[in-house]
């Protein structure tokens, strides 16, 4: 689970990692009144979004007054903001971080992530900072200094002092880098973090060291245990279907394609999807709904799927493999006496009690084509998205 | 001969709840052994003649096994693991999805330290089989035959989609071992291939990887340098955006990492046969089988 960076920083706060001052707001004239009580005569005004790249789309502005503040967040929530990570069309950004600004002298990279190879945390950091890391370590792996640590103990002193002093820092500076090290360590471990980042790390011109920006991902799997952090999850930068999806407990990720897919099991849904592109179609969606998907399921995925206005086909492919055909069969079929199927819908069954759950489907009013087979079934979907677009 | 598990492999059920009831009767029903189940505040009690304990300990100190299969939710999984070594388990199969990824770095460090000789497969994995002998997770059973080749995968329904291609073709298998999606998981393609090439009844592998991670590139690797077996691979997610998780935790591009063209120029580049297309596992099979 992505977080904002205002949110970040607030749990940045909570474990003494300096951060600039900084107030959010929603709108010009919440926005001016932030950089009112700031006070100063620099801030910084930043879009919340969760795509990267904030910058290069112009969601990241300098002024120098509030009036200043005020034009640069009307310019901001007023169109989509473009980054090279959102989709062409944008996202609407919908709040801004309003900070005081702070000039400094040097820039770093500092970074956690999950090393599987290791299977343990590894600290990245880098002297060439406010960059994108991945240029960094493709470019110029060497810029980049790795240290692994204990999930268990967290970062020790000496190796964040080393880290420091790879940064070419010294004295209190080196002392106060390696206490953010450390904090951003304990973060990692203690909130079940995926990926923690400070980009940049600055030594600002007063000398101080500071994080100016944060990025913090969860491990969706250890929210159970976080609430707190649960809480901070913002719908509105989710695609909205995979917001809903993950309501069903759903894994859906959205594609720009027009075959909609329902598929039990992540590989299987990830090689249907393959297995579309072969052919020649484009998937809508990735779905996998659950090793063993049921009637419920079904339901719920028809409608997430028949509610997708592109969708210009729907492919049904499902190994059966505890969870029977037949079952899987009689839970299409009852999601269809509900929905109204405007779609072609082409579906593949394979697996436990197959011979029965096709002929409850065969035997059945609704229009469904039958493929025998994964090929058959990719062929069959790719032709009828073409004819229903002719 | 298999690898891991066979017909004399006796095993311990750990999370002997509706969930692990259910899965164990298939497995009862397959024919594997299973000897003792734990279900805290439950010892004392059985299911179905299964004798069942507070913890893997106190059914240690009643029955011999040599194996555990983990069903245990995901908050006290990690945990169970362990339980599991230090009672004795040699093999331990988790098949419980969800486990927080540093839960298994924790896990796996201290398994490393406390149990060396302990192996693990999983979690968030379908489980491992021995078809005609032993099966231990949650796969169909009778898509399966004894056979040749050996089947490695880090997915479920696709592992069941890569038998049963095989199996229509009339090709059985050795053993097939789903290795789980999760970033961190226990047995690796590195660690069972050495398994496969010990193995006299494995005459081909089939290893079913996807995005995310770089243990494709690593068993590309190992092949090149020591493997003499035929192998062939399939790579899920070719088409995946980047930055997205597809389903599993673990299949994710990340930095431009972990890709499926890196992986399948990786493993070409060692002699993999590489199956294009997810429709032709059983034939590519067939194909190196000759």
């Amino acid at each position: 689970m992505k977080i904002h960076e205002f949110q970040a920083k607030e749990l940045f706060r909570t474990y003494n990692i300096p951060v600039p001052r900084g107030k959010t707001a929603g709108s010009k004239e919440e926005a001016q009144a932030a950089a009112r009580e700031l006070g100063g005569d620099l801030f910084a005004v930043k879009a919340q979004v969760h795509a990267g790249g904030r910058g290069k789309g112009g969601g990241v502005r300098l002024a120098h007054s509030s009036e200043e503040v005020g034009e640069a967040a009307a310019a901001i929530l007023s169109a989509p903001l473009v980054t090279p990570q959102t989709t062409p069309g944008g996202i609407t950004v919908h709040t801004l971080l309003i900070e005081e600004g702070c000039p400094f002298e040097r820039q770093f990279y500092v970074g956690i992530v999950l090393d599987r190879a290791a299977e343990q945390p590894a600290m990245m950091v880098s002297a060439e900072g406010g960059v994108e890391i991945e240029e960094v370590a493709r470019e110029r792996p060497e810029a980049i200094r790795r240290a692994h640590f204990d999930a268990a103990v967290g970062l020790s002193a000496e190796a964040a002092r080393d880290l420091a002093h790879a940064l070419e820092l010294s004295g209190n500076q080196a002392a106060e880098a390696a206490a953010v090290m450390q904090a951003l360590a304990q973060i990692f471990v203690e909130r079940d973090c995926s990926l923690i980042e400070i980009n940049p790390l600055v030594v600002t011109r007063a000398g101080r060291v500071l994080a100016l920006d944060a990025k913090c991902n969860f491990d969706d799997n250890a929210l159970f245990r976080h609430g707190e952090q649960a809480a901070l999850r913002d719908r509105s930068e989710e695609d909205a279907r995979e917001a809903e999806a993950s309501d069903y407990g759903f894994s859906y990720v959205s594609l720009e394609g027009d075959i909609g897919c329902m598929v039990n099991g992540a590989g299987l849904a990830m090689a249907t999807n393959d297995i579309i592109t072969l052919a020649g179609g484009a998937p809508a969606n990735f779905l996998d709904v659950g090793g063993a998907a049921d009637p419920e399921r079904v339901t719920a995925a028809f409608k997430l799927l028949l509610g997708d206005e592109r969708v210009k086909t729907v492919l049904v492919n499902i190994f059966g493999g505890i969870v029977r055909c037949d079952v899987i069969a009689q839970g299409i079929l009852q999601a269809l006496e509900t929905l109204d199927l405007k779609v072609p819908l082409v579906v593949r069954l394979e697996g436990t009690n197959v011979t029965e759950g096709r002929r409850m489907l065969r035997e059945s009013q609704v229009a469904i084509i039958e493929a025998d087979g994964f090929h058959d079934a990719a062929d069959k979907a790719v032709a009828a998205a073409k004819g229903g677009a002719a | 001969m298999s690898i891991l598990v066979g017909a004399e492999t006796r095993v311990l059920v750990q999370g002997l709840g509706r969930v692990g009831q259910f899965y164990t009767d298939l497995m009862v029903e397959y024919g594997t052994q299973i000897v003792a189940g734990t279900r805290p505040g439950k010892g004392g009690t059985d299911y179905h003649g299964i004798p069942i304990y507070d913890t893997a300990q106190a059914a240690a100190a009643d029955v011999a096994f040599n194996t555990s299969v983990v069903f245990v939710p995901a908050a006290a999984a990690a945990e169970a693991i362990l339980e599991g070594a230090e009672a004795g388990a040699r093999l331990i199969v988790a098949i419980t999805e969800g486990v927080p990824a540093l839960d298994m770095v924790r896990t796996k460090a201290a398994l490393r330290a406390r149990f060396p000789g302990t192996r693990l497969i999983g979690p968030n994995c379908p489980g491992i089989i021995s078809p005609g002998a032993c099966k231990i997770g949650i796969m169909p059973g009778y898509i399966h035959q004894p056979g040749p080749v050996g089947i490695i995968s880090r997915s479920g329904t696709l592992t069941y989609e890569g038998v049963h291609q095989c199996s229509v073709l009339g090709i059985g298998q050795s053993t097939c071992i789903g290795i789980g999606g999760d970033p961190v998981v226990g047995m690796s393609f590195t660690d069972l291939l050495p398994l496969y090439r010990d193995d006299p009844q494995t005459k081909a592998v089939l290893m079913i990887g996807e995005i995310g991670g770089s243990a494709e590139e690593e068993a590309a690797a190992y092949i090149r340098r020591e493997f003499d077996k035929p192998v062939v691979a399939f790579i899920a997610g070719r088409n995946a955006p980047p930055g997205k998780r597809m389903g599993h935790a673990g299949a994710i591009i990340a930095g431009g990492k972990g890709t499926a063209a890196e992986k399948i120029a990786a493993l070409r580049d060692a002699g993999v046969a590489i199956s294009n297309s997810p429709a032709e596992l059983g034939s590519t099979v067939a194909g190196v089988l000759g």
